[in-house]
């Protein structure tokens, strides 16, 4: 089967998925607990995603542990993204010559 | 000077590149191995601009799979985009008029999702195409040249390059964490759940995995501190 036919599918159920409550739900959600829930949801879901998944992020647990106490500092002081995950890439790039 | 909210996009979305740069250098290695083209790859990443969907789409196409099995693998890897759809189809500004959604439900992934519906009051669609755009940049140059060099890096600067997202998440996590007792317990409990998926279920996939933690610590969330009013 051509290769291009199974990537326009792929491509497809997936623009389906995105397009179809974001370019066509209107309504503003009335229910408190709905917009409660949908507030926390990007929070809820970024944290799901770093944990524990930020400790396999290098490869090393320890050059990851680094990377991550960077992170924490730096982002408790509210230092730009930009600053925040560059730094955490140095620090387990630097801490990769200690192991 | 007030910055153009397209470029205030961009750069914003900074972090976003790089990661993508080194994760989808991973993809394009791993494509162009199960026996694709640079282009085919190249394609996959433009047209998907997902990371999961894409790496189990490509083991699907390895393996001849149907095209019934990619759609209902697609479908439920990517669901959590229609989730995500909703949530930021509550903050949208006026200006984004339905031929915008159009656009820029391209667009919706877990990292963009995130900057978009933390940083801003209300998203409009400058902004948006500024984080999609250079997101989208680092997402195909990536593959590109994982896919055409794969090894030339060294493996201590990739392995390195492999927390850059994770650190900006950290960086937009932890602010609202200090000023609100609410959102630091929800963010506690979302990570809590995710690892007692991880370990204690670990026949769930990552992507199931974050989707369900991060839906029962919005849902505590929701139930234990309603938000009064609009904002």
């Amino acid at each position: 089967m051509s290769i291009a036919i199974y990537i326009a599918v792929m491509a497809g159920v997936t623009y389906l998925i995105r397009v179809l409550p974001f370019g066509f739900f209107r309504k503003k959600i009335t229910s408190k607990w709905i917009k409660s829930f949908l507030y926390y949801v990007p929070y809820a879901v970024l944290s799901a995603m770093t944990v524990p998944a930020i400790f396999y992020s290098t490869g090393n647990i320890y050059t990851a542990i680094a990377g991550t106490g960077t992170a924490l500092v730096l982002a408790y002081f509210n230092l730009p993204l930009i600053v925040v995950s560059l730094a955490a890439a140095l620090a387990a790039f630097l801490a990769g010559f200690f192991i | 000077m007030k910055q153009s909210d397209f470029i205030r996009g961009a750069a914003d979305g900074i972090p976003i590149f790089l990661g993508y740069l080194s994760v989808s250098f991973g993809f394009g290695i791993m494509a162009v191995s199960s026996g694709l083209s640079v282009f085919e790859a190249f394609m996959i990443s433009l047209t998907n601009l997902t990371s999961a969907g894409q790496a189990q789409g490509v083991s699907i196409i390895a393996a001849g799979g149907s095209l019934v099995e990619m759609a209902v693998v697609q479908l439920i890897i990517n669901i959590r985009y229609a989730l995500m759809g909703l949530s930021l189809s509550q903050k949208l500004d006026e200006k984004f008029t339905l031929p915008h959604r159009l656009l820029a439900a391209y667009g919706i992934t877990d990292e963009i999702f995130a900057l978009c519906s933390t940083k801003e009051k209300t998203l409009k669609p400058a902004y948006m195409y500024g984080v999609i755009l250079i997101s989208t940049i680092g997402w195909v140059t990536g593959t590109f040249l994982g896919g055409a060099a794969g090894t030339l890096l060294p493996a201590n600067v990739t392995s390195a390059l492999g927390i850059v997202l994770y650190g900006m998440f950290i960086a937009i996590i932890v602010p609202p964490t200090r000023k609100q007792k609410n959102i630091l317990i929800v963010v506690g409990l979302a990570a809590l759940f995710s690892v007692l998926l991880k370990y204690l279920l670990p026949m769930i996939s990552g992507g199931f995995a974050v989707i369900i933690a991060a839906i029962a610590a919005a849902g505590c969330g929701a139930f234990l501190f309603p938000k009064e009013g609009d904002e």
